[in-house]
């Protein structure tokens, strides 16, 4: 029995996290694992702020879906107030959802590809997604973290003279996405990686109360964007698209196939736009409390406002698509091999640092464990650690009031 | 050998043998590295980037890890390099000196090559690393995976000439004879030698040793400074002889200027497959040698015995 460390720092992981590999040989017999190295306490940061200010915090939840928390947001506070969007926002907020899905799902099919080994997939595919951010640059003025959402619309429209250009990056990119999907089917050694790897249920979907494409991959029908609409999603036409067997082959097939249904959403949008205001004005939020749901490109993405009536919220909840997600690796590693590990990890699209949560520990009214004890725990720990490598400890704290 | 001393330490030293080997095998890396660059609408990097990285390496530091022998840890990597220094030596001078052969010396030339395997095996075990561990231990299943398979289609020339057991003697007979893969035996044997040198070197899809995004680096997560600039040497190295052993065996010998063509054929073969597929598992490419790869070269031999 060995144990394999992935993280907290491993040359194919970006994020702090640790999951431990029980392994016997190759093969993974026990998983445990641990997340929360990067908390950064945005709930509570957030109940410092305005709700414009909120919008740019909660963009930054996450690197990729800088349009998915925003919106989700925005539909949770339009949700408080009762506020109903202009039909222009609707379809700018669609389009800008449906660029990012595009760009995301372009980064995790690349990603996807270098953790199997193919690096020829991943810089193709990263390659094919840089025009979507060139024109994110060109709609927005930013590649990432585009500050486009508004509570009551959107904060600029999209000019006509731009709409050319969209329409012709997503119609270059359509043959593009056709080639990575005939890649994704026919190539057998790709199939001999990723065919039947992390193999996970429908039941087993719907004890974990998976989301997004690890849910439909696994043949759950289930897309906020169909179920409960927000922006322009009911106005077009569009399908879910369902997998099987819940693999990471039929993760990516749906992720990718998913691709050719945004570029769909994204031409209607585009033709189908009206003219007229981008945004209304938000009307006094009195207390009370809303829900906003949005599908991501990992999952459904779901946040609770609640006010008294002040301009600021008095409790934000975020629930990135990941927290959902996560659990599924430890039932879907456990009899896999090392070599799989890795891909299995990364099919369900993780986001560690949207994830990550802390606890407080209340003991009789009193919190222990909280920032004094932490540091005199570290403190203690350096001293320790000084002392095994036969340091003077009292050097390492000169200077320092402990 | 017929030659003498002074020029044996030469033929070692400088010319066929390490200098000349390590700047011809660097400069195939960046070969490498340039076309996989471009494959993957990357820039790459300039030709003396591999040059750099291994004179960079040797001014590093080298840390042993604690617990760890010192001698098995360090001794390992120039196990192998000596072996490939050796190897290319052998090559060049019964390529240009005929004469200079002696029976069976494909014979060492093929026991020497797998000791830069067992050098890695033996390096990632003693650095007594988890990663190290399951490297060395996926380097010795995809040896025991190929080197049956690489041993039979190698012997094929030796069996369609009627078992000529010298490099000197199968390049002679080929001058004679034209060259091996004018026999059908010979083409099935050349391109399953193609796929196990694509297994020797590690190359993608058989990188399955130093796999960097499932175990690190493999055998050499703990290696640094001068260690792991030999071993790097000796893969760099690796991606030279190894083509060239080709060559002699199976298209002609390499004494004509065509050589370099031929090499650059074998080279830019290789980097293709390498770019165009993923790392496969241990057990997919065990069961890719033994079975496919195996009757494969077993038809060969076969085909060669009964004179085709």
């Amino acid at each position: 029995m060995t144990i394999i460390p992935i993280g907290p720092y491993h040359p194919s992981l970006e994020e702090p996290e640790l999951f431990r590999l029980t392994v016997e040989g190759e093969k993974i017999v026990d998983c445990d694992w641990k997340t929360s190295y990067n908390h950064r306490g945005i709930e509570r940061i957030a109940e410092g702020k305005t709700y414009d200010q909120c919008l740019f915090l909660v963009e930054r939840v996450c690197g990729i879906c800088s349009a998915s928390h925003p919106i989700a947001f925005c539909n949770a506070v339009e949700d408080m107030a009762g506020i109903e969007i202009p039909e222009r926002a609707r379809y700018i907020r669609s389009i800008i959802a449906e660029l990012e899905r595009l760009h995301s799902h372009l980064l995790w099919f690349g990603l996807a590809g270098h953790y199997i080994g193919y690096n020829t997939v991943w810089m193709w595919a990263w390659r094919y997604r840089e025009p979507i951010l060139y024109l994110f640059e060109k709609i927005t003025g930013n590649r990432q973290s585009y500050a486009m959402m508004k509570v009551g619309g959107v904060r600029q429209d999209i000019k006509d003279e731009d709409l050319p250009d969209i329409m012709k990056v997503v119609d270059d990119l359509e043959p593009k996405l056709n080639m990575f999907i005939g890649v994704a089917l026919d190539d057998p050694v790709l199939a001999a990686r990723m065919k039947g790897v992390g193999k996970f249920s429908r039941e087993d979907a719907i004890n974990y109360c998976v989301v997004g494409p690890t849910a439909r991959a696994a043949g759950i029908d289930m897309d906020v964007r169909r179920d409960e609409p927000y922006a322009a999603y009911d106005r077009v036409d569009w399908k879910v698209i369902l997998g099987e067997s819940g693999d990471v082959l039929s993760q990516a097939v749906v992720r990718l196939l998913e691709l050719l249904e945004s570029v769909k959403i994204i031409r209607q949008c585009l033709r189908e736009m009206p003219h007229g205001p981008i945004s209304v004005e938000v009307p006094e939020i009195l207390p009370g409390e809303g829900i906003g749901r949005e599908e991501a490109p990992r999952g459904e993405c779901f946040h609770y406002v609640r006010s008294d009536g002040g301009n600021c919220p008095v409790r934000l909840k975020i629930r990135a698509p990941t927290y959902n997600n996560i659990p599924t690796y430890k039932v879907r590693v456990i009899g896999e091999t090392i070599s799989d590990a890795t891909i299995i990890l990364a099919s369900i699209d993780p986001c560690y640092s949207c994830t990550e949560r802390m606890i407080r520990v209340v003991e009789q009214g009193r919190e222990t464990m909280g920032w004094s004890d932490l540091l005199t725990l570290s403190q203690e720990k350096t001293k320790r650690i000084m002392r095994e490598m036969g340091f003077n400890e009292e050097d390492a704290f000169r200077g320092l009031r402990i | 050998m017929s030659v003498t001393l002074p020029w044996d330490i030469f033929f070692i030293i400088i010319f066929p043998g390490f200098l000349f080997t390590a700047a011809v095998g660097l400069f195939s890396t960046w070969v490498d590295r340039k076309v996989s660059a471009r494959i993957q609408w990357r820039v790459g990097p300039p030709w003396y980037q591999p040059f750099v990285d291994i004179i960079k390496l040797l001014g590093k530091e080298n840390i042993v890890p604690t617990g760890t022998g010192m001698t098995g840890y360090l001794v390992f990597p120039i196990i192998g390099f000596i072996a490939v220094v050796l190897v290319s030596t052998i090559l060049w001078v019964t390529n240009w000196f005929p004469e200079a052969t002696f029976v069976g010396d494909i014979i060492v030339v093929i026991y020497l090559l797998y000791l830069p395997a067992i050098g890695i095996i033996a390096g990632g075990s003693a650095s007594g690393n988890p990663m190290g561990s399951i490297g060395a231990s996926r380097e010795m299943k995809l040896m025991l995976a190929y080197e049956l398979v690489f041993l039979v289609a190698i012997f094929t020339p030796v069996v369609a000439s009627g078992g000529t057991l010298s490099l000197g003697g199968l390049v002679g007979y080929q001058a004679a004879n034209g060259w091996m893969l004018g026999n059908a035996s010979c083409i099935v044997a050349f391109i399953v030698s193609l796929v196990c040198i694509q297994a020797k070197l590690g190359l993608v899809p058989f990188d399955i040793a130093e796999a960097e995004t499932e175990i690190i680096a493999g055998p050499y997560t703990e290696y640094s400074g001068a260690a792991l600039a030999v071993f790097k040497l000796t893969k760099a190295m690796l991606l030279f002889v190894l083509p060239i052993l080709l060559i002699a065996v199976f298209m002609g010998g390499a004494w004509s200027p065509w050589t370099i063509l031929e090499y650059l054929l074998i080279l830019v073969f290789i980097i293709l497959v390498k770019n165009t597929n993923p790392r496969i598992r241990v057990d997919q490419a065990i069961r890719f040698f033994w079975v496919p790869c195996l009757i494969l070269s077993v038809i060969g031999i076969i085909l060669a015995a009964v004179g085709l």
